[in-house]
């Protein structure tokens, strides 16, 4: 079983000199940082950072409306210009990822929306906005079925596994993949995969993910007690 | 193990029967809100604190800001629309909550009550169900209005999260006692997140809104210190 450890942004570069690539940068939220919305989200893994806000169960448009389940609409804002077919792309992903883990038979003839703003991309940013959509639907008390989280490694030409990648790390490697994870078994959700890759490498990168996993979902947990016991 | 209650627990965290069993042995278990059972175990379907109550409930407590209509929840809706023979009422619910203009205090065919679009209204919900749309009334089963109907002459309405409409309801609220003991005001706290305040002017007005958003985040010590220094500010701008 592969091993990891979480380090803090400053000592990144360090560890990374080390030559160990089996880091996750370290992540901070800041739960609720906007206020009008029912759920929002301030997410940073290392420095790459995301803010998810959720609306919902909110009033459905007539057309969109759904009788025995509630809309899930994601909305990707890209840093710069307007949202082009690669963002249209990262929505769809996001969205079967997100109806998956929530429970919107709960609320039927309801629209759940998500509307993710990209703030800053550096490496590793799918893994980013699904985990702050999540977060955001935890901000916002969502009814789901399970967690979702993800993780992106990169795999080099001499078949290194980057975790975690950062932009420079991405573009010299071989083939990105993003796992996408469910919280209770730890079962694969959804796998996003850029470039070539053999079965073995994929394996093994799986196996590097879902170490990696449990400390994301360690993360949401702790993020959410301290909002929890803050207003206590 | 016994189940964490009192301890956070997150969606896609399960118990199994004989976690949740009181120790008195008690047969039936009630589940409430973001509680689940599924395949012979109970699923947590929302981020929040587990709570039990005897003999056998249990329920999360969590944080919310939009409100999902429960049947006999009295809460503050605005008056949106008039279609015939009833009130389209915005309750902050997925879905506008309708009001018949005869479940008002003595009002017949011929005598109608008098609300009109925009007026803020104070009602109990008859039907909430998930498939179906809210239907909500002034009236009690006998009749009478018993503190529900139009609010009237002025005020300030404003939305709060959930919890802090719960905190405020609750009889040994720490915040309303300690403002009644300074500010002479009307307050009406609906548990769909709104409440409507009225003070003797609207200096008082802006600092009992301002209180109460402020409260959400403060222990019992620090609001009575809010309020001290809030009634003494007041005090020498009413002066000015």
């Amino acid at each position: 079983m592969s091993s990891f450890t979480v380090v803090k942004t400053e000592d990144l570069d360090a560890e990374q000199e080390k030559g160990s690539a089996c880091v996750l940068r370290g992540q901070t939220s800041d739960l609720g940082c906007l206020t009008r919305q029912d759920g929002s989200v301030s997410l940073s893994q290392g420095d790459t950072t995301s803010i998810a806000v959720v609306y919902g169960p909110a009033e459905v448009r007539i057309n969109k409306e759904q009788i025995d389940r509630a809309t899930v609409d994601v909305v990707y804002r890209p840093k710069v210009g307007l949202p082009r077919p690669e963002h249209r792309k990262q929505e769809r992903i996001l969205k079967n990822t997100l109806e998956a883990a929530i429970a919107a038979n709960l609320h039927p003839r309801s629209s759940i929306s998500i509307i993710i703003q990209e703030t800053e991309d550096l490496g590793s940013n799918l893994s980013c906005c699904i985990n702050s959509s999540c977060l955001a639907l935890l901000d916002a008390a969502v009814s789901m079925n399970f967690m979702v989280a993800a993780v992106t490694v990169a795999m080099k030409e001499n078949s290194d596994m980057v975790l975690d990648p950062m932009k420079r790390d991405e573009t010299e490697a071989k083939s990105v993949i993003t796992y996408v994870f469910d919280s209770m078994k730890l079962q694969v959700l959804t796998i996003v995969s850029n470039g070539k890759f053999s079965r073995a490498e994929y394996k093994r990168g799986l196996s590097l993910a879902r170490e990696a996993v449990k400390s994301v979902l360690q993360f949401y947990r702790e993020s959410m007690s301290k909002k929890l016991l803050m207003s206590e | 193990m016994a189940a964490p209650i009192g301890r956070i627990v997150l969606p896609g965290d399960t118990f199994s029967f004989e976690q949740l069993q009181p120790p008195d042995e008690h047969k039936k278990i009630l589940l409430g809100p973001g509680l689940r059972e599924e395949k012979a175990e109970i699923k947590v379907l929302r981020p929040g604190i587990l709570r039990f109550r005897k003999p056998a409930v249990y329920w999360i407590d969590c944080h919310h800001k939009r409100y999902i209509p429960a049947k006999g929840d009295s809460v503050i809706g605005i008056v949106n629309q008039k279609v015939g023979d009833i009130f389209r009422v915005d309750i902050g619910s997925s879905e506008q909550a309708s009001l018949s203009y005869l479940s008002f205090e003595g009002s017949t065919k011929r005598n109608r009550p008098d609300v009109k679009v925009g007026d803020i209204v104070y009602s109990k919900l008859l039907v909430a169900n998930k498939d179906m749309e809210p239907e909500i009334v002034c009236i009690d089963s006998y009749g009478r209005s018993s503190g529900m109907g139009v609010i009237r002459n002025g005020g300030f309405l404003f939305h709060t999260s959930l919890n802090l409409a719960r905190k405020l309801l609750n009889p040994q609220c720490t915040l309303l006692k300690c403002l009644g003991n300074r500010f002479q005001f009307e307050i009406s706290v609906g548990v769909n997140g709104r409440v409507w305040v009225k003070a003797g002017n609207d200096v008082q007005t802006i600092a009992l809104v301002n209180s109460v958003i402020v409260s959400e985040f403060k222990d019992n010590d620090q609001i009575k210190e809010m309020c001290k220094r809030i009634s003494k500010a007041v005090v020498r701008m009413e002066i000015d």
